[in-house]
């Protein structure tokens, strides 16, 4: 369940009216938010709303434009690569397709964050290892290699390999996509009782709205550029705002875009077609 | 008379060739200075260095074996015609050691090895696994290429030895025991004619620089590809070209180097 009281603490990610994008297209604008530790954030919008690219901000993949971005009370626009090595080393990311290391199998991948930062002799690690997959019901799977597992396996696989070195944040891209029932309700829980115990702070982004609104002490709801609504999931539940009951409810019409905007890039490749505008 | 847009259009391509040649050699000198990880986890090295030779070992094998045939039948019907048959030891080991060998060794490498680590490389980026490793605070450059890079400079030489040797034992099949040239003779003439220094370890430096260069074009096309199996697919064949044609021009360079009085 939600623990409020334990959001009380220094921000570990804060956004500060943070503006991102490629090129010429300016994702979103002004965005500003806080997750602090042991607080569980969802981060939920349509499909191209821009959550993965405030993911990408967050592990200082992407370079804010305007604002400024803090991990772990560091200004990502002002931190040099080691730097950035060493703020990476605190936080845990579960890629939106896993990004599971092919030549390696399930047990290689999940112990190569391992292998890479801790010292661990080989008894140790291997207890360590299993015991992470089987809190994601895949210690009898250690053996397979990652093309014989299914795709809800490999998120699972993705997710043990994000939490391995118990990091102080952990930013989850759509940990519920292709998963099944018993398998989305046990991972759900699994993010809560990790921020919980380890008091790490949790970025999800997600669609699922019944899941992470069981889980979330704060939810952010992204879209047109912009953070449209955020509260606590009550809060959401409880607002008459049209954009919000629309997202919540799934209904067809209403402010929420179905289709893509517009961008200059769209703009430059219709007028090179010759298309009159 | 060429025209502004000509000239422009020019001026473009140069631009682009120098600054792709400044992002190579960046990449060239990154992957260098992160180099010390073949000291401190040689087992990364190791591991490379078998699966990059014993994947090429087979086609270097049989290569050096028919190279080593055609070089004996041939050098015998030319050495015939002066009398010197028993000097056909001689020119099979000077031909393979000095310019066969780690030319069409580091050809093959480029055709089997090197399009295997471009593809490897470029899947890889496209499956976002190098980015997750940046993510991880583990560097890329540093955990993948790094081993590979050393991994094809070491197998290089040991592939081109394997193909000369192979191709001497052809040599030698075909001018002893098909076409009847004395063994004793065969072997001497090639003794007392190739110099360890002169011939077998230029030789050596020769497939040392394949390796550097082969490899290193490998790993930057796998690396600066398009995320797309198309843009993988391109890359592979670009590492097929450009490794073979650096190789030759490099033969040419070295030879004149290493062989002028």
């Amino acid at each position: 369940m939600p623990s409020p009281a334990s959001a009380s603490n220094n921000p570990v990610l804060r956004l500060d009216s943070v503006s991102l994008g490629y090129g010429d297209f300016t994702v979103l604008r002004d965005i500003s938010l806080e997750v602090s530790r042991g607080q569980v954030v969802a981060m939920m919008g349509g499909s191209g709303s821009g959550k993965t690219t405030l993911l990408r901000a967050a592990t200082g993949q992407l370079r804010a434009r305007a604002g400024t971005v803090t991990l772990f009370d560091q200004d990502l626009g002002y931190t040099d690569a080691r730097q950035l090595q060493s703020l990476r080393q605190r936080m845990g990311v579960l890629f939106q397709q896993g990004a599971l290391f092919t030549d390696l199998n399930v047990f290689e991948n999940v112990a190569f964050p391992l292998r890479e930062h801790a010292k661990l002799n080989p008894a140790d690690m291997l207890t360590r290892v299993l015991n992470t997959l089987e809190a994601v019901g895949l210690r009898c799977a250690a053996h397979l290699k990652v093309s014989e597992i299914s795709g809800g396996m490999a998120r699972r696989v993705a997710l043990a390999r994000a939490v391995i070195l118990e990091p102080e944040l952990v930013l989850y891209d759509e940990p519920f996509a292709g998963l099944d029932p018993i398998s989305l309700g046990i991972t759900a829980r699994l993010i809560r009782s990790l921020s919980d115990r380890l008091g790490c702070a949790s970025v999800v982004i997600t669609h699922d709205i019944a899941e992470s609104f069981a889980i979330a002490d704060q939810v952010y709801l992204v879209g047109q550029g912009c953070i449209k609504a955020h509260g606590t999931p009550a809060t959401l539940h409880a607002s008459t705002d049209p954009y919000v009951q629309q997202f919540l409810n799934g209904h067809p019409d209403g402010p929420v875009p179905f289709e893509y905007p517009s961008t200059p890039a769209f703009e430059s490749w219709l007028s090179r077609q010759g298309v009159a505008q | 008379m060429t025209s502004p847009r000509g000239i422009s259009a020019l001026g473009a391509a140069v631009r682009k060739r120098v600054i792709g040649l400044g992002v190579f050699t960046r990449f060239f000198i990154r992957l260098l200075a992160v180099s010390s990880i073949a000291l401190t986890r040689p087992r990364l090295v190791s591991q490379q260095i078998h699966f990059i030779g014993n994947h090429s070992l087979l086609i270097i094998a049989v290569s050096g074996l028919f190279v080593g045939f055609v070089l004996g039948l041939q050098g015998y019907y030319t050495l015939n015609r002066y009398g010197s048959e028993e000097a056909l030891g001689l020119l099979v080991a000077l031909s393979l050691t000095r310019e066969l060998g780690p030319v069409v060794t580091a050809l093959l490498f480029a055709g089997r090895a090197g399009t295997s680590l471009t593809a490897e490389i470029g899947l890889m980026k496209a499956g976002e696994q190098l980015a997750a490793m940046e993510v991880m605070a583990v560097d890329p450059v540093r955990r993948v290429l790094a081993p590979r890079f050393w991994g094809g400079v070491i197998a290089m030489p040991i592939l081109a030895a394997v193909f000369s040797m192979v191709g001497i034992l052809g040599g030698w099949i075909v001018g002893v025991l098909m076409i009847g040239i004395d063994t004793g003779a065969f072997w001497s003439q090639m003794q007392s004619g190739v110099d360890v220094w002169k011939d077998v370890m230029n030789g050596v430096i020769k497939s040392v620089v394949f390796g550097v260069a082969v490899t290193l074009i490998a790993l930057f096309e796998g690396w600066q590809a398009r995320p797309t199996p198309e843009g993988v697919a391109r890359a592979t064949t670009r590492t097929v070209v450009a490794g073979s044609l650096a190789v030759l021009g490099l033969d040419f360079l070295l030879t004149a180097l290493m062989f002028s009085n």
